[in-house]
């Protein structure tokens, strides 16, 4: 069996004087050997594994190196060069010289150097001629010199101006300075890395050398699926609301009639928010086949009349505005809905509702916005409830997600009263913020029906993917 | 909701002291408002054209500050100073007035037939003896044009236009006539025009060119006149440049034309009463007799007090505090709206002044009650209300599937409900006619043109812009989709859909089909043809299966997409 690398670069070691000065330079040992460069350098990090057989030390050495159009000058000559010397003495049409190879470049260094000029008003078009003699080819010999291994002789305003050129390229060789270790040995133990059923068997595993385990390096990562990280929080969110006891309200239905999105939650026809810019209308199905009739005679009254109570908008309510079919704004729509069904009961009985779930605005799509997003609300609804109570019920629940410092904003809302915004303390910035970064609307719900309810609503923004 | 930019200084001379940023920030929390930004006029050009156009602009601090969309007589500096001021207490609410002129000393508006089908009404008042400064003129100019953006929505409720009275004489009609037949120099410019002319000259402005769709197809156009036949305005588009206000005007004749009286009347209301400030008898204004076709006459501005009962019990009630009956009254008071205990104090007697016309039922009078109160000065109680928790069946199945999914390997995807028809119909080899798909009648993106119909669009983009990631990839997701449905009462209906994607270089269909037979073990069905599933091959390019009459698309393993 002919000797492994790792055992040829040990016996070159081995003839290398002790001490700091005695070592090797992979680059040269590689070369000596005939062997690629890595091939050694995969040596060397077998032996180091080892332990003390040998000292490495890396080290980067830089050089220059003709690229491969550097080459090309060598070979031909510059480009400005070139373009010198295609022009005779009757000069040259600009539009032929440009179709010479290289001749962009080179027209334009010439120019530069003052080799060439340009005769804009010649009779045919832009003509080009010589306006020196001769010229040296500058570039060509700094090129050579460095072929030759003279790079460094080069000044270094030379250099950079090649390497802009992309004529020279900089390459940095990253070697080893190789020298004998504490534990220095031509012979190389292989270590084992696995304990197998055979060495148990034969029990050979207490006489073998095993390979320390590398802990520093990352482990294999694990096969799996994972869970959308927003989603998660939705789980959580859900999770917490049955904690404190409500129950989830049906939300699917993505179409909605204005109706149920905003005229039963008294927002008025005229609303900036019923145009076209803020909600996707439909085209199909454009209209909702079914309103309650009974409640929507009521709605009507108190949008255009007034009643139980209100003053109402005083405008001419439209029954086709109610119709129009939308994609709902907000999941509110559904509550609403729950608490027609609430109010229908022959009797009534407290309940606390809550759902999470997508709702739409009709927005361009950018790092900022986007069209749809999940809104998580909660409805209770008692009798004497009170301001307090709705606030009691939003600490709990920030609570329980990690929030517990909170702050009340009053806002206007045309479905609740009083209503609010609520601002948390977050520990770690260091600043009041609104949750979920668009704010957090909780409000107490003045139905047109009952006046018993609290209800908290919510906007849980969801992450552009 | 709207923004009001004040300048910084001219907001604390008014409000008579000078805050910190944060102290007016906290003061504008706590009355509802939010200090959304402090700036100056450079930083604004600065930002929006680059600094070299910001030279020389006014570095003068301007606060930005969000006001609640119902609350119009917060959109100047005047009604914010007026607002703040009462709410801390440093001032008493002024008593607005109208005063009658004496008969046939005042102004005129009659309004003719042919405003019917386009502008149907009218109200007008007057400010005299009124002092204008720099500031005062572009706040007032600036207040029109809040409220044209918000209650006026865009001028199609309400448009408002502002005359020298001083250089018209009433009486004045409000008319509609054919655009041929008006002509006039509107505002800021130098020749007359006829009103097509000037839909043409506004054509590309700007500002004035989203109004013009108002009244464009119209046979007629609405317009003032004064008896002399000068043009005060056509609304809602333009002033006539005759009568237009300038720094030295003394007396102000406003007008508000518009579509919705109830709108029309709280806008000159809110106007007079934000700019009577700056009449000689302050907080007066002088009513305009308006006649409508019907010989109906109004006296303007309407400017009313109203006065409702509140039980002070209730008050306390709904929002879990316990003051006396006057303490509650003077809460109200800081909100401009004027109260005091009658009987034997079991009632509360609250004047609502015709600038709060957001004031609309008893739980707004509570609201005020609660900001005034401050509303984290609230004791926060937990609800007694006992309740048993129950998960909707559909999303419980959901949350245990999508747990099981995971577990198996595939990773989660949340994608938009709404795509383009290609992404449903051409894409998949299908006509869009049989999808049965929820069409949306104004997208802003062809991205947005119908509600999915199929999770599989959603995946299959999901992939393409991950192909940088390595493969396997196991993805999947649980989510709703649409299709129109008859017999549901908004004629659509959602129906949660289970899909998953497997994506390598070569086929894997045994994974997808493991995937399906857990999905099956979990849900309790058995691989058979009697009471089971089975797979099926059919000719559409999607794979899908059916049990009984529920159809899960399951997805096509992937065959080098």
């Amino acid at each position: 069996m002919s000797p492994s690398v790792a055992e040829l670069l040990l016996q070159r070691l081995e003839r290398t004087p002790p001490g700091p000065e005695g070592g090797l330079c992979s680059l040269e040992a590689a070369a000596a050997l005939g062997l690629d460069h890595q091939t050694l350098v995969g040596a060397v990090k077998s032996l180091q594994a080892l332990g003390e057989v040998i000292e490495a030390e890396t080290r980067a050495t830089t050089r220059w190196e003709l690229s491969a159009e550097g080459e090309e000058v060598l070979r031909d000559g510059s480009p400005e060069v070139r373009l010198f010397r295609s022009v005779p003495s009757e000069g040259l049409p600009q539009s032929d010289a440009m179709k010479l190879p290289g001749a962009q470049v080179g027209f334009s260094k010439a120019m530069a150097n003052k080799w060439l000029r340009l005769d804009k008003g010649a009779p045919g078009g832009p003509r080009i001629f010589r306006a020196v003699d001769a010229v040296q080819d500058v570039v060509q010999s700094s090129l050579r010199q460095v072929q030759e291994g003279n790079g460094s002789s080069l000044s270094e305003r030379e250099r950079t101006d090649l390497k802009r050129r992309k004529l020279l390229l900089e390459v940095t060789l990253k070697s080893y300075w190789i020298r004998k270790g504490s534990a220095f040995s031509t012979a190389v133990v292989r270590q084992e890395t696995d304990l197998t059923p055979e060495m148990i068997a034969t029990g050979s595993w207490r006489k073998l050398p095993f390979k320390a385990y590398n802990f520093s390096a990352l482990g294999l990562p694990p096969t799996c699926g994972h869970l959308h990280p927003l989603l998660k929080v939705r789980s959580q969110l859900r999770q917490i609301f049955l904690e404190m006891g409500f129950t989830e309200m049906p939300t699917d239905n993505f179409v909605e009639s204005s109706f149920w999105n905003f005229d039963a939650l008294f927002q008025p026809q005229q609303h900036p928010a019923r145009d076209q810019h803020d909600t996707f209308f439909l085209q199909d199905p454009a209209e909702a086949p079914e309103l309650p009739a009974n409640y929507m005679a009521r709605v009507k009254k108190v949008h255009s009349q007034g009643g139980y109570g209100s003053q109402g908008y005083k405008y001419e309510w439209k029954v086709e505005e109610a119709r129009k079919n939308l994609l709902r704004t907000h999941t509110t729509s559904a509550s609403a809905r729950a608490l027609y069904h609430l109010a229908r009961q022959g009797k009534f009985t407290p309940v606390k509702y809550f759902s999470i779930d997508r709702v739409f605005r009709n927005e361009s799509l950018d790092a900022t916005h986007l069209a749809e997003f999940h809104q998580v609300e909660g409805v209770v609804a008692d009798r004497g409830l009170t301001l307090g109570h709705l606030m009691g019920t939003l600490q709990q629940f920030f609570t329980k997600l990690g929030i517990s410092k909170l702050r009340f904003k009053p806002a206007y809302n045309p479905y609740t009263e009083p209503s609010m915004e609520v601002f948390s303390y977050h520990e770690g910035w260091g600043h009041w913020d609104t949750p979920g970064e668009q704010g957090l609307a909780c409000d107490l719900l003045q139905s047109t029906q009952r006046t018993e309810e609290v209800g908290g609503g919510g906007e849980l923004r969801r992450f552009p993917s | 909701m709207p923004t009001v930019g004040v300048k910084r200084d001219l907001l604390f001379e008014a409000l008579g002291r000078s805050y910190t940023d944060e102290e007016f920030n906290d003061l504008c929390f706590e009355f509802g408002l939010e200090l959304d930004e402090v700036t100056s006029e450079k930083d604004i050009i600065s930002k929006e054209k680059g600094e070299g156009k910001a030279e020389g602009a006014s570095e003068t601090v301007l606060y930005k500050i969000d006001v609640p969309a119902n609350r119009y007589d917060l959109l100047c500096l005047e009604g914010l100073v007026r607002g703040l001021q009462v709410f801390k207490e440093r001032i008493n609410l002024p008593r607005y007035e109208k005063i009658i002129p004496a008969k046939g000393e005042g102004q005129k508006m009659i309004i003719t037939e042919e405003t019917v089908k386009i502008r149907p009404y009218a109200v007008a008042a007057v400010l005299r003896n009124i002092t204008f400064t720099k500031e005062r003129y572009d706040s007032f100019i600036d207040l029109q044009e809040k409220l044209h953006q918000n209650i006026c929505r865009r001028r199609a409720l309400v448009a408002i236009g502002t005359h020298d009275l001083d250089t018209i004489s009433g009486p004045f009609t409000f008319t509609a006539k054919a655009p041929s037949e008006i002509k006039f120099k509107p505002l800021n410019q130098s020749q007359e025009y006829t009103a097509s002319q000037i839909m043409d000259l506004y054509r590309t402005d700007s500002h004035l060119r989203h109004y013009l769709h108002l009244i464009e197809n119209k046979p007629r156009y609405p317009v003032i006149f004064d008896s002399n036949g000068v043009v005060l305005s056509m609304p809602p588009i333009i002033n006539g440049d005759h009568s237009k206000i300038s720094l030295k005007t003394r007396n102000v004749f406003i007008e508000c034309t518009g579509t919705d009286m109830t709108k029309a009347k709280i806008v000159l209301d809110i106007i007079v009463t934000m700019f009577s400030e700056y009449c000689e008898k302050q907080f007066t204004v002088e009513a305009v007799e308006v006649t409508y076709p019907n010989g109906k006459t109004h006296i303007c501005p309407e400017l009313a007090y109203r006065k409702e009962k509140v039980k002070p019990e209730l008050i306390n009630k709904k929002l879990g505090i316990s003051e006396t009956p006057s303490s509650l009254a003077k809460l109200l008071t800081r909100m401009c709206l004027s109260s005091h205990v009658t009987g034997n104090g079991n009632n509360i007697e609250v004047e609502i002044p015709p600038t709060r016309a957001d004031v609309i039922h008893a739980c707004d009078i509570v609201e005020d009650a609660a900001i005034a109160y401050g509303y984290n000065n609230i004791q926060m109680v937990i609800p007694k209300t006992y309740t048993i928790a129950n998960q909707l069946p559909l999303n419980k199945l959901t949350e245990l599937l999508r747990l099981d999914l995971a577990a198996a390997g595939f990773t989660e995807a949340l994608t938009f409900a709404l795509c383009s028809t290609e992404d449903i119909a051409d894409k998949l080899g299908m006509d869009i006619s049989a999808t049965n798909a929820v069409h949306i009648a104004n997208p802003k993106t062809a991205e947005f043109q119908v509600a999915r119909t199929t999770l599989l669009p959603g995946l299959l983009k999901t992939i393409a812009a991950n192909r940088k990631m390595p493969l396997p990839l196991k993805l999947f997701e649980i989510s709703d989709i649409v299709v129109k449905d008859p017999t549901k009462d908004v004629g659509a209906r959602n129906y949660r859909h289970l899909c998953a994607i497997y994506y390598n270089k070569s086929p894997g269909f045994e994974i997808i089909h493991g995937l399906l037979d857990r999905v099956m073990q979990l849900l309790e069905v058995p691989p058979n043809e009697e009471n089971g599933y089975t797979i099926k091959a059919t000719e559409a390019a999607i794979q899908k299966l059916s049990r009984d009459d529920m159809e899960i698309p399951c997805s096509s393993t992937d065959i080098g997409i």
